[in-house]
């Protein structure tokens, strides 16, 4: 029996996998010859190209600007020329506007944004710019605008600030390096969130079975106790941040609402680097780490890599796919979006490339609900999936949002012990998007 | 015995009393004209109208909220008899039927994997975009079918919805349906459809469909009365102006334009019978009549593109078939 916290209700185990990359030191990739860099690489509005075909950058060089509050930058990852502004394939499957530059291999950096060597003693809303500024959004995966995170209403009190070391999908070791090589870094970026909040503490949430990165962050930190490592259960999904603060701190979320309502905010250790880097160095986010992954390709590794790189390149540096693989996944095995063509860019949410062989895939077709009631017990959100799905299926929106289909996290534990292979976060996320359309249409 | 006899009616007076002056005082009033009309609408419920049904439809237009052509399934024949029951004019419907602007079913565009899930187009296109490798292909998954309330949409052997013209009435359940918007109601006169509804570039669309439209414009070249009009990739015909002659389709190289006219001739004048009114050389497209006023007219055989139009309007009933005009598919072969 383990000693670690974990969240009360339901998650899965499913195999962690890691063991292809979790001793392996992340390295960078090389420089590929053109980036394909899309505006759109987080959630909001898309940022607005300012370069045109021919225009000559410098790596860091805004290459388009934020479009509103919940939008951010989008900065050139090496020097060379912009070779066109165009729709181009995106790892959300629809092609996207992007733009593609072709590397001069100087990478040769632009006048960094002006450095901020004393964050603790800087004012709160020059940081929250700068982080917007540098292009900062949650990489854990779900890429959402930090500064908007950083940005609470007045209203609400945050008194807990949790960076998330969890990396709880099964084969991703990024953020486990990340702990294990940056540590110091990792900790100065929760220094500069906490001061945003003026507090004095914060948590760094491990699970159990990095207990190198546990010590690491635990020894970085020190005896001061202004950051405490927790050391977590081993259970999916961890690293949501609902069940993940459920763990630090025994606080439920209530349904429908933000982790604010319960005074957290909690970050991704990775984010944490990058908010350093920003206000510290003045560096924009155009490179991430990512593992490559899986028993499809030849020598699995984690990958330092600059945004816009196509994973084609990323995978011949890991040695090529094996012969059998049936498919390539970005992200993790269980939240990642599979993809139909290695064409297209890493971007900052890309944490993995997993590469599966054709025994690792389902491929047979779903089959009648046994009403066995495991999803219901797997569900971390206490929901009832098969529910959701029967509701949806029978096209009853009212229904699907009385079974409170919009507190789905879309982690993907149900679909995962579902004896009968029941695609049910697909139609749970169909049925999301016709409850709040039809919630739209009734004026609420 | 009398006692109980009493009572009982005398309970029976009270009741009665209380009932026949509450429904005195509280008489709703009900128009009947609203159930005549539900008597003439269709019945089927299926909300072309954007009412909750044919009943909530009925009390619209009582209330002069809705018009009297507001039933699209019903047609000219159900806005006329609402327009009787009304006592107004019925104004003019046009019929519109569903078009499917895709042809790339399967072995024509090309997938970008195998798909399992949700058999249910809008639940396929929240994975990235649905497993079609165009963006703007038809999923095939027959979302549009189950949404017919008239079962006009069947999904033929290659994956792609069939309109059935005679059935369809126009409701737009399954415009409302498809998440890739690629149906649409258009005019009945239009017999000549652009079955792709993608704007990429024509290399983009070749790489990934071989029967989508790659606009190289020739159909626009192709059209006598310039009806179709070039859109980044996509040639778009506006179906008020064609004249459903089917050049077009005869000169598209991918073979996307669908005519749907079975046969056409060229118009022939019967000499002797014209008296040289000039009608049909008012409404002919392309010029390919002439004549002198009171004498009889001529077809240039070389313009006419056997639209028919100048037929209906001849008083004399002059114009008759001429030569048949070859079908793009017998100029194919």
């Amino acid at each position: 029996m383990s000693a670690g916290r974990t969240f009360k209700r339901g998650g899965v185990h499913p195999p962690g996998e890691k063991h292809r990359t979790a001793a392996v030191a992340v390295e960078d990739a090389p420089l590929p010859e053109r980036l394909v860099v899309p505006v759109s690489q987080h959630i909001g509005a898309p940022a607005r190209p300012v370069v045109k075909k021919g225009d000559r950058v410098l790596a860091g060089q805004v290459l388009a600007e934020a479009v509103g509050f919940v939008s951010v930058p989008v900065h050139a990852p090496t020097s060379g020329t912009v070779r066109r502004v165009d729709v181009a394939p995106h790892p959300m499957g629809t092609p996207q506007p992007a733009i593609e530059i072709e590397a001069d291999g100087d990478d040769a950096w632009a006048e960094p944004l002006e450095p901020i060597p004393a964050p603790e003693a800087a004012d709160p809303s020059v940081l929250r710019r700068r982080i917007q500024e540098a292009g900062i959004v949650g990489l854990g995966g779900a890429t959402f605008p930090t500064h908007v995170k950083l940005s609470p209403p007045p209203e609400a009190t945050i008194d807990a600030v949790i960076l998330n070391g969890v990396e709880c999908e099964p084969y991703l070791t990024a953020d486990h390096r990340l702990m294990l090589e940056a540590a110091g870094e990792i900790l100065a970026g929760l220094q500069i969130v906490l001061h945003l909040f003026g507090l004095e503490r914060g948590w760094v949430g491990i699970e159990e079975n990095k207990p190198d990165a546990i010590a690491e962050m635990g020894r970085r930190a020190g005896d001061g106790g202004w950051a405490e490592v927790v050391p977590l259960e081993i259970k999916y999904p961890q690293g949501a941040e609902k069940q993940l603060i459920q763990a630090v701190l025994g606080r439920e979320v209530p349904s429908g609402a933000l982790p604010m309502a319960v005074g957290a905010v909690v970050q991704n250790v990775a984010t944490a680097a990058a908010i350093h880097a920003a206000v510290v160095r003045g560096r924009p986010l155009v490179e991430r780490v990512v593992t490559v992954t899986g028993p499809g390709v030849r020598e699995p590794k984690n990958l330092r890599f600059r945004v816009g790189t196509p994973v084609r390149h990323l995978v011949d540096r890991c040695g090529g796919l094996t012969g059998d693989v049936a498919k390539v996944v970005l992200g993790g095995p269980m939240m990642g979006l599979a993809q139909h063509t290695l064409d297209v860019p890493a971007i900052k949410g890309t944490s993995g490339v997993l590469c599966l062989t054709r025994d690792r895939v389902r491929t047979a077709p779903a089959g009648p609900c046994l009403r066995c009631g495991r999803c219901v017990d797997a569900c971390p959100m206490g929901l009832e999936p098969t529910g959701i799905a029967a509701a949806i299926g029978a096209d009853l929106v009212e229904e699907a949002d009385r079974y409170h289909a919009l507190d789905c996290i879309e982690c993907g534990s149900c679909a995962y012990v579902c004896p009968a292979f029941i695609p049910l976060v697909q139609s749970i996320r169909y049925a999301k998007g016709r409850v709040l359309s039809w919630r739209r249409k009734r004026g609420r | 015995m009398i006692e109980a006899v009493l009572i009982v009616g005398g309970l029976g007076l009270v009741s009665a009393l209380g009932l026949g002056l509450a429904s005195l005082k509280f008489r709703v009033e009900v128009d009947p004209r609203v159930e005549a009309l539900e008597g003439v609408l269709p019945g089927a419920n299926c909300g072309a109208c954007g009412y909750a049904g044919c009943s909530a439809l009925a009390k619209a237009l009582a209330e002069g909220a809705a018009e009297p052509t507001a039933c699209t399934p019903g047609g000219a024949e159900v806005a006329g008899a609402i327009a009787g029951i009304l006592g107004v004019e019925a104004g003019t419907t046009v019929r519109r039927i569903a078009v499917v602007h895709c042809r790339g079913g399967r072995g024509v565009a090309l997938d970008k994997g195998v798909y399992v899930g949700v058999p249910d187009c809008r639940a396929a296109a929240l994975v990235g975009g649905g497993p079609k490798l165009c963006s703007a292909g038809c999923l095939g998954l027959g979302t549009c079918e189950r949404a017919c309330p008239f079962g006009a949409i069947h999904l033929d052997g290659a994956g792609l919805p069939r309109v059935a013209p005679d059935r369809c009435t126009g409701c737009g359940a399954c415009v409302d349906a498809c998440p890739k918007r690629i149906i649409d109601l258009e005019p009945d006169g239009c017999r000549v459809h652009v079955r792709c509804r993608s704007t990429d570039r024509g290399k983009a669309v070749k790489a990934v469909c071989s029967e989508g439209c790659i606009g190289c414009g020739r159909c626009a070249k192709a059209c006598p009365v310039d009806a179709i009009a070039m859109d980044r990739g996509l040639a778009r015909i506006d179906p008020d102006a064609c004249v459903s002659c089917g050049r077009c389709a005869a000169v598209c190289p991918t073979a996307n334009i669908d005519d749907l006219v079975a046969g056409r001739c060229k118009a022939l004048i019967d000499e002797p019978a014209c008296i040289g009114c000039g009608k049909c050389a008012r409404v002919c497209p392309v010029d390919a009549i002439a004549g002198e006023r009171k004498a009889p007219h001529r077809v240039d055989a070389d313009r006419c593109v056997g639209c028919g139009r100048c037929a209906p309007v001849c008083p004399a009933g002059a114009i008759r078939d001429g030569d048949p005009i070859p079908t793009s598919v017998e100029t194919a072969a």
